[in-house]
């Protein structure tokens, strides 16, 4: 990991961040990571099967039907925007 | 106590990032006369939640999240809001935008974190209770550290339903109370099912495995690691001691897969959070910063409204899940989740409880850990509860001169009681 790659990760994230910060960051990251990588022990030493009854994936569905009253949240919503034009968000031109 | 009051007595702890100049009592219940602290990352309408966040400064809820829905209609008068760790990352109350909380046993040291601020609020007396979020051991670390009682209930079991998340498949809504009573009482008003939480679980989600009969299981081998305080040890021997005294069983565990737990946290948790944070952009809430296009924004808003540890978590998040490293580091982890979960619910067809102290050391001063792996691993016998989902609470078990001390009892899926049972019993209740 270097300072290089982690400005790339920082890009993916979209977010900014200056040269000093990847350079610590590159550092903490191989640290961290070195420790993280000791996951992959866990499978070598606990081969047994894992009994998929314990762990019921439920999907929760509801109805596309009852709507609320339309417009009743659109201000609440819309006043915590930073940047609106009547019933919209601004934003800025993207083409 | 009146709001100026509260205020006057949190000048040097700092505990409350707001106390609402005229709280209001809803309803009428079970927690009426009540007065009730948040955490910041709950919402509750009208009033702002910035989850210790410089990105969410000026946000103002639009609703109530389902457990300030619920504590309202209980009758409990809700009297501000708590310090935090940004969006929960941290383990010291450090990583907050608006300054550090301080432990009101020792002003020197941290109270614990991410929800130091509400453990730290009912330690110093300004709440009778308080709410935090655990995703890793945020509500009993800093239980532990500020000497009161801390629960992080089964994955599922208390809705999230407007809870600012960090990872959602490990995050947890849970009390901080100064009995175990209280706490029961606290969970009884706050759990349940919720059309808004596809998540939560009833009474019927996880058929119980076995009948009590006051067996408590403690992993040695996984205790006496390097790191341990030595009066942490003692303590743990001393619990063991009066849990012995007060008739329990209490027997070596060997859990192997048990020192993977933090390992499959730290990459499971931040590459939630990487998923979670991407909503904070500068465009329909929150702060804003201008660049010069549209994509722009994105990165001066998230560079500036990020504190460091939430850059450095969302960019690990993002290498973890990165195209190329998912499987080697995600899908890994995702694996010892299982194995960790399965191990563990073996483990509870023999014993009703798992013992071990809540953190490796009494509470730490502020800046001692140096280096981020250094602060990860105070959360060492914490995060198995939320990699299995077990339930999990910590109870305070004594001091070292004025530095209180937690034991944390864990408990299979859907077996509160059996920590309420053996939480009274500790505490004599």
């Amino acid at each position: 990991m270097d300072k290089d790659k982690v400005l790339d990760l920082a890009k993916l994230s979209r977010i900014e961040i200056g040269e000093d910060e990847a350079e610590k960051l590159s550092h903490e990251f191989e640290t961290i990571i070195r420790y993280v990588g000791e996951v992959k022990e866990v499978e070598k030493n606990n081969k047994e099967e894992v009994d998929k009854e314990d762990f019921p994936v439920r999907n929760v569905m509801r109805e596309d039907a009852e709507p609320h009253e339309s417009g009743i949240y659109t201000e609440k919503i819309l006043s915590e925007a930073p940047s609106r034009e009547g019933q919209f968000i601004k934003v800025k031109k993207i083409l | 106590m009146k709001p100026e009051e509260i205020r006057e007595k949190d000048k040097d702890i700092h505990a409350f990032l707001e106390v609402f100049d005229e709280p209001k009592t809803y309803g009428e219940g079970p927690l009426s006369g009540k007065t009730i602290a948040i955490k910041d990352n709950f919402l509750f309408e009208g009033h702002k939640a910035s989850a210790g966040s410089k990105i969410l400064e000026n946000f103002t809820a639009p609703y109530d999240s389902t457990v300030v829905k619920k504590l309202k209609e209980a009758g409990a008068t809700i009297v501000g809001r708590t310090n935090m760790d940004e969006f929960a990352m941290g383990s010291s109350t450090e990583n907050s935008a608006y300054g550090v909380t301080r432990n009101p046993h020792d002003l020197e040291r941290v109270p614990g974190g991410s929800s130091g601020g509400s453990a730290a609020a009912l330690a110093a007396g300004l709440c009778d209770m308080s709410l935090g979020s655990d995703t890793g051991g945020s509500i009993r670390q800093p239980a532990a550290f500020c000497g009161v009682v801390g629960l992080k209930p089964t994955y599922g079991r208390v809705s999230r339903n407007g809870l600012i998340a960090l990872a959602s498949s490990l995050d947890q809504i849970g009390p901080f109370t100064k009995t175990v009573t209280d706490a029961e009482i606290l969970y009884n008003v706050i759990k349940g099912e919720d059309p808004l939480d596809s998540t939560t679980i009833n009474d019927e989600t996880y058929p119980v495995q076995k009948k009590f009969d006051k067996t408590i299981g403690v992993p040695r081998e996984f205790v006496e690691k390097e790191g341990v305080s030595e009066e942490v040890r003692k303590n743990l021997d001393e619990a063991i001691e009066k849990f012995e005294s007060l008739g329990y069983n209490v027997v070596d565990i060997k859990l192997e897969t048990l020192a993977y737990a933090l390992a499959a946290y730290y990459i499971i948790m931040p590459a939630e959070a990487s998923s979670n944070l991407a909503r904070f952009d500068g465009v329909k809430y929150g702060l804003h910063k201008d660049g010069e296009n549209s994509i722009d924004d994105y990165f001066k808003t998230r560079g500036e409204g990020f504190g460091r540890e939430t850059r450095r978590r969302v960019i690990l998040g993002t290498y973890v899940l990165s195209s190329g490293y998912y499987d080697a580091y995600y899908g890994q982890a995702l694996d010892a989740k299982r194995a960790i979960t399965e191990e563990l619910r073996r483990a509870f067809r023999s014993v009703d409880l798992i013992l071990t102290p809540t953190t490796p050391t009494p509470a730490f001063k502020f800046g001692e850990k140096s280096s981020p792996l250094e602060m990860y691993l105070a959360d060492i016998f914490t995060v198995h509860a939320n990699i299995s989902g077990c339930p999990a609470i910590s109870i305070p078990s004594g001091k070292v001169g004025n530095l209180p001390l937690g034991i944390e009892l864990t408990a299979d899926l859907g077996r509160e009681d059996n920590l309420f049972t053996a939480g009274k019993d500790f505490m004599g209740e």
